[in-house]
Parts: C-alpha cells; structure tokens; sequence
C-alpha cells in the first residue's frame, strides 16, 4: 500500500489545463479523422505486463476516481473523446462533436456499429446513461456540474446540454472519466457504487477485463471487435500490483515487468536512467499537476501569527530540496498551481531562503532566540520517504537554526495521518496535492472559507479564510475571459502567498520508465490512464 | 470423548472472546475508513463521506455495530469487505491456499533440514561441523526475514535470474496443470526458502540441544552397552524423544507463522493472508481484518490440536497423562 494514497488521489480529474485555450477558439464541427493507418513495421500481439504500486478497489471509473482504478478502466471503457499529447481531443467512440452558438449545448455523433464486449450495439442511449451516472456518483461533482441535461436524440447522437459554457466539457468526457457503460448491464436497479459488476465490467474499450485479483494483478485482453480496425495491437495487458518501488524496479530490470509508470523515486529513476536497455519518461503527466508543500494550521497560537509563518517560509530553501534530497528531478513550486498551469503568476512572495529575514520577523513576533521559546511539530504523509519524510526532517534541521524547536511526528499509515490532519489536530504538516489543472477544482478546495469541514481530508485543513480571496476565486471562476480570468487570480495567488498560509516546496515529478521493446508508450496527456490501443511490442 | 467435548466448547468460547476482543482492539486504530476510502478517489465532499459511513454502518453506536456484527459472524457470515466491496469469506478463501503452500513448504523445509543440521551437530559437539551448523543458525535466525528475503530477490532475481522477483505464478504463461504447478513450484523456492531459513535455524539449533541431552542417558547408555549400532541409537532411540520438544515449538509456530508470512509475502507480493491483513489493515478495512483474525485463530486452535495429537504418538506418556 506504499504509495497509494499519494496516487489515489492523484487525479484522474487531472489537468483541466489548456481547457480554456480550448475555450478560446469555439469548435465548429471538429474535423473527423480517419484512425492513423497503422505504420508498417507494427507488430501486433503479446503481452505487455505494466507494473502497478496501485491496488483498485474495483475498476468501474464511472463511481471511483483515481490512478488504480483509470489505468485498467481506460483499456477497459471507451470514452466518447480522447486526448493526445497536446491538449487537442481527438474523435473516439465519438466521431464528430459540435457546440451551439452560446456554446451551451454540446452535439456528440457516435460511431456506427460499435459494440460492448457482450456484442450489443453502443448507443447514445448508453452515453446519456454513463454521463448520469458519472453526474450522480463521481466524487469531482464539479467536474458536470453546469450540464443541465443529456438526451439521446437518435441512436447516434447525443444533445448535451449545460446552464453555462463549461469549457472543461470537454476534458470530461475523455479517458477515464467518462466511461461509457453498458446500460442494459448495469441499469439493474442496485447502487452503483456497490454493484458486482464493477468487479469484471462489460466495457467497450479496446481490452476486456477477465480476472481481477485484489492487490494482485489484473488480466486485460484483446477485445477482437474493438470499433477501431486493427487495434489495438496487443493481445494482453496484465497490470501487476508491487508493494514498492523497488520490487516493481527489480521486476522491469528482471524482465518480468516492461512498463511502470507513476515512478517517483529519484533514486530509482536515477538507476533506472542508466540500464542500456530502458527508457525512462517524464511524457503522459501533463493531465497531473502534483506538488508537495508543507501547510500551517492557522489556528496554532503561535502560527496565527502571520510574522512566524512567514519566518518559517524564509528559513526554508526549497532549492536545496529540489537539488540536495531530490537530486535535482523536481522543479521548486511558489503559488498555488504548477508552472505549467495557465494561471501560473510570476508575482507572488517567494520567499526566498533567507535566514537573517527569519530570524527578524521571529523576533518581532517576539520568539527566537531571547524571545518566547517556540516548539512545533511537524507531520507529514507516510508513503513518500524523499518528497515528504525527508523534507520534514530538513524542516526541523533548518528552523532549529533560527530557534525554532521542531518534532517530526510520524504517522504509522495514511489514515493515522489523515485523521490527525483533517481534524486540524497539528502545527506544520507536508502534504502532497493536485492542481487538476483548473483551479476551480483542484485549488479553490484549499483557501476558500465554506471549505474549513473537519473531518474531511483534503480540505482547508489550514484554516485560511480571506473573504476577498473567495470573492476573486468565484468570480475567476465564472469568467469566460481568459486574460480577465488570469488576472484574477494572479491577484487572489498574490494575496494568499502574502500572509504564507503554505510554504510552496516542489512540483512532484512523476516518469515511466520502460523496456526498449514496448513502442509507442502511452505520452498523452493522460499517460498510462489513457487507452493503450496503439502500444506495440517489438520482438 | 469427554475430552474432545471440552475441548470443543473451549474452543468455542475462546472464539467469541476473540471475536469481540478483536473488533475492540481494532476500534483503538486511528484513522477511519471512510477516510481512506474518501483518500482513494482524490478527497470528497463531507456529504460523500457521510454516504460511505451510512453504507456500512459506521454511523451507528459502537456497541449496536459490534451486536451487528457478532449476531452475523456466529452465522458464518463475516461481512463485505469496505475496500474490495466483496465478501470477506471469499476473500480469504481465495488467499488460505497460498499461505498454507507457502508456510507449510517453508515448515517442512525447515524441519527436514534442520532437524539433519541439529543430528549432524551433535555428533561432535566440539567438531567444526558443530561449530558451522551453531554459527550458521545463529546468523538465520538473527537476521530479518525481510532483509534475508530482498538479499535472495537481489542474488537469485536480479544479478542472478534464477528465480522470479515475485508473485506466485507467471500470469501470462502456459496454463495446463503441468505447467502451472511447476510454475508455482518456481515461485515458491524463494519465498519458502526466507522463511525457511528462520525455523530451520531455531530446528537445528533445538535438536543439537535435545540431542545432547539425551545422548546423556541413561537408557542410551543401556542400548549402547547391549550393542546396539551406533546409528541405530542415533535415530532410534535418541532422535525419537529429541523431535518432541522440535515439534512443539513447530506446532506453536504454525499458529504464529502468519506474522513472519505477512514480512515474506511483502517482500515477494505472494498472494497469501498475510498481504491480505497487511493491506486491509492500511485500509482500516475492519470486517477483512476481523474476518482474517477469526481465522487465525480456528488456525491455532487446530494447529495446538493437532501438535498434541503428533506428541501423543512421538511420546505414548502423554497419552496416559490424558
């Protein structure tokens, strides 16, 4: 269960980046493409086994969301629109799609004569079933939350219709996050989030499910009347569960394994990188905009003080993390999202190391040395040793430097962690987050003040509340402009960094790393959670 | 009869004891499991989070979900798991098989071997081979089972591709019966082996021991001035009374291999219980790691059994003492 949790959360909602270019130049028909002749040197068959840290709890993306369950369910459901590695949606079981004028309704045509891995035909009725189910059940709720209503008006075309232009609409429903369900199957009257049938789902994608042992390994094959001729070109996938890192490594050098994506130890990427025979990526992340950073509850008598979270945040040097403990494979993060995001601002406060500023305003706030002793602790998510356990014990090295007396606290396991921290039972904690691309989903979560529930993970732990930054939030939120939008948030980032209720650490990096023989790795923007139809193996 | 009866009802209180003893200690954890399951899909909504409680009764009082769930576990119906939304009792259907391979094959390893080390040590005491069998288990027994485990992965997987890293079978290789079982019998050398090595160091060291002690007695003394072979007073007369404290301590460790299974099956993703308890328990998944506990404990209860059985045989005394 190492790295789950981190993973878990790792989204499948991912980057909502490039969304509003999308926006920006309103899609007339969008020009069908034919599917790319397969090259001529493709070699079809095999079996491709993809090493997995990830254990699903079932593999129905519809109800779940998450790295374990999108990289099985992505082979297994099609999607009415795919992604490449450039933030353009391609045709998928969806053939051509085209917005209104007021982009508020949505025309998807599908395909003809595709079929469920049972035989029965696809239909819109089908695509309006999944988008209910997916509306009433994924956990990202604000993923469809402007679509108003989904209608099958024939067979082959579905009317989407939204209360407002919804440019992530798009991105929403690609790869794993709108499966497309047999509704003949599981239409069957029972809960869908408890349904048997998301153990061994009939899909529609390029591979059928035909084992699925929990924590072990999943069983993928060839689905032969897959609605794109000739694909996909493997016979099987297997994803086989590792308890760490190091044995799925010792697995892909061993030759057992020839792909393991979301690898984010430097130590092994580093081995890794040198194996004459192995391919290592840092492409088909692009859909995830993790990072780490180490969070301050505002409500600790001394951390209310905004002098000390500020004083903390200077005497910290997020270089000599990227550099020293990360060997220099992560970048250092400053505001609250990613520099590949859109909305990334250069005008932030980033505190930059700076001990004898530390040592000031520690003093001014009246701790340090000769003033009020100060002591802290500081916890942090158990699964990642060198993202998270590491730079929490930089943390106590540093501030002791400046008066500060630091206990690491660890947690045994993730749910020791996540009830501490969601129930503000902490000082400092180091917590590894996701961007999702847009803000409104994977950034608003953590400043807004109706967002402060106890007993919630992944809320405003920090109990940060700024009603004007809320009111900026919102209003970016609904502005179709994009430089307006921009704006806004450059001025809502630039407030929230100002009283540092988080000290921004790194961007977490994620690699496949691959055997030679495996062409055509998935390097979309949704990577490994994308289908892997067009994944060959050379012999 | 009247012993088996006893023993019967024994065991049966000693099992709701458990049961109840088991679902407390387990409510001492921190953390919820609609924590993590919320953790799994990328955080939720505090409505989300109550939905997941009301599902599987986590929103009820303390003592109603332990009513609920002894009123339904003495039916034989152990739950559904929260994580896998399966039954448990399938679930750890589907893993006594491979534990049992592994531990059993691992036990008897050790006690062929160990028992041969200990016979072979104490012919000499003083001899060098002594002095290499006491040293060897020495080191076998101090060493982690981990540590011992991802040494042979790194030697016999890696630098030498002897033996697969992990996992029982190739999932993607032949599937006659032939061919599977001895796949299977692939797999299993390395992780049998890890956890061979500890008990087989505790067996020879246990055997030297009892050897010594009885090669001391009287009675052998007796078989040794009638002329008996040397050999024949070796296994016959003093092995025989040595194994009985060795399978005591094998039939105790039966009982308690699960903990050392939980290491080795870690180590080599070996789809037994052990992996199963270790990732349920991350998931505070309560009613697998109460279904897993329960049947831990029908486990040592048979195996105390069934080493009282096997000591009885070794040693007719016992038997007389009831």
């Amino acid at each position: 269960m190492t790295t789950r949790n981190c993973l878990g959360r790792r989204p499948v909602l991912g980057a909502l980046l490039g969304l509003t270019i999308l926006t920006q130049t309103p899609m007339a028909l969008a020009q069908v493409a034919a599917p790319a002749a397969a090259p001529a040197e493709v070699q079809t068959g095999g079996t491709l086994v993809v090493a997995s840290l990830q254990k699903p709890r079932h593999l129905n993306p519809a109800v779940q969301s998450g790295i374990a369950t999108a990289v099985p369910g992505a082979q297994i459901f099609a999607t009415p629109l795919r992604f490449g590695a450039d933030f353009t949606p391609q045709p998928y079981l969806a053939e051509s799609w085209s917005f209104s004028e007021d982009q508020k309704v949505l025309t998807l045509k599908l395909r003809q004569g595709a079929v469920f891995h049972d035989g029965q035909p696809i239909t819109a009725e089908d695509v309006k079933y999944s988008m209910d189910v997916v509306k009433a059940n994924h956990p990202f709720n604000s993923m469809l939350a402007p679509v108003s209503s989904v209608e099958a008006t024939d067979p082959q075309t579905v009317t989407i219709t939204m209360s407002q232009p919804h440019p992530a609409i798009l991105l929403a429903l690609s790869s794993a996050l709108m499966p497309v369900l047999p509704k003949h199957v599981f239409d069957d009257g029972t809960d869908i989030k408890a349904s048997s049938h998301n153990n061994l789902p009939v899909g529609s994608g390029p591979f059928r499910v035909t084992e699925f042992e929990p924590g072990q390994h999943i069983m993928l094959e060839k689905f032969d009347k897959f609605f794109l001729p000739g694909k996909p070109y493997l016979d099987r996938i297997v994803i086989k569960q590792y308890k760490d890192a190091n044995s799925a490594g010792l697995a892909l050098e061993a030759g057992e394994v020839q792909l393991y994506p979301y690898l984010d130890s430097t130590r092994l990427v580093q081995r890794l990188e040198k194996k004459s025979n192995m391919t290592v990526t840092d492409q088909g992340y692009a859909g995830i905009g993790a990072m780490n950073w180490l969070a301050f509850n505002t409500k600790h008598p001394a951390l209310s003080d905004v002098r000390v979270r500020q004083a903390i945040s200077y005497a910290l040097d997020r270089n000599f993390v990227t550099k020293a403990l990360h060997g220099g494979l992560s970048k250092p993060a400053y505001e609250p999202v990613v520099s590949s995001s859109p909305f990334y601002t250069d005008a932030v406060e980033k505190y930059d190391f700076d001990l004898d500023k530390a040592k000031a305003l520690l003093a001014e706030a009246g701790y340090g040395e000769g003033g009020k002793p100060l002591a802290l602790s500081i916890d942090y998510l158990p699964e990642n040793e060198e993202q998270q356990h590491a730079v929490a014990e930089y943390v106590k090295a540093q501030l002791a430097k400046v008066g500060i007396k630091v206990s690491v606290r660890a947690s045994p396991d993730f749910p020791t962690w996540a009830q501490r921290v969601s129930n503000h039972d902490f000082d400092m904690t180091m917590d590894q987050v996701f961007n999702w691309g847009d803000p409104v989903i994977g950034v608003n979560r953590t400043y807004v003040c109706d967002n402060i529930k106890p007993g919630v993970v992944w809320s405003n732990t920090q109990s940060y509340c700024n009603p004007e930054v809320d009111k900026l939030l919102a209003s970016a939120a609904v502005e179709p402009d994009l430089a307006k939008r921009k704006e806004q948030y450059a001025q809502a980032f630039a407030q929230i960094t100002r009283v540092a209720p988080i000290y921004f650490v790194n961007e977490a990096p994620y690699f496949t790393a691959y055997s030679d023989v495996v062409q055509n790795p998935p390097v979309s923007i949704w990577g490994p959670m994308g289908p892997m139809d067009e994944v060959w193996l050379k012999k | 009869m009247r012993g088996i009866v006893k023993r019967l009802i024994w065991a049966a209180g000693l099992i709701l004891a458990v049961l109840v003893l088991n679902f407390l200690l387990i409510q001492l954890a921190p953390g919820d499991p609609a924590e993590v399951i919320a953790g799994e899909m990328g955080g939720a909504s505090a409505d989300v989070m109550a939905g997941i409680r009301a599902q599987y009764g986590l929103d009820k009082p303390l003592p109603v979900q332990l009513g609920l769930y002894l009123g339904k576990a003495l039916q034989g119906d152990l739950g559904v798991s929260y994580y896998y939304n399966r039954a448990v009792a399938g679930l750890i259907l589907s893993r006594v098989g491979p534990t049992l391979l592994l531990v059993g094959s691992a036990l008897a390893f050790a006690l062929i071997v160990g028992t041969r080390l200990g016979l072979l040590a104490s012919r000499n005491p003083r001899g060098p081979a002594s002095a290499l069998v006491t040293v060897l288990s020495l080191i076998g027994y101090a060493a982690p089972v981990f540590w011992t485990g991802l040494m042979l992965v790194i030697l016999f997987a890696a630098r030498i591709p002897l033996f697969p890293v992990s996992g029982m079978r190739d999932v993607t290789g032949a599937t006659d019966l032939v061919s599977r079982t001895l796949d299977v019998a692939h797999h299993l050398v390395l992780p049998a082996l890890t956890l061979g090595i500890v008990y087989l160091a505790q067996y020879s060291r246990l055997t030297r021991a009892a050897m010594l002690e009885v090669l001391g007695s009287d009675y052998i003394r007796t078989a040794r001035a009638k002329g008996v072979r040397e050999r024949r007073v070796f296994t016959h007369h003093a092995f025989r009374n040595a194994l009985l404290p060795v399978v005591t301590v094998a039939g105790m460790q039966f009982g308690t291999i699960l903990s050392g299974a939980v290491l080795v099956e870690t180590v080599f993703s070996w789809p037994g219980l052990g992996t199963l308890a270790f990732d349920s328990i991350l998931a505070r998944d309560y009613p697998t790691i109460l279904g897993i506990l329960f049947f831990s404990t029908l486990i040592v209860i048979c195996a105390n059994l069934l080493t009282d059985a096997v000591a009885r045989r070794l040693d007719p005394r016992l038997q007389q003492r009831g």
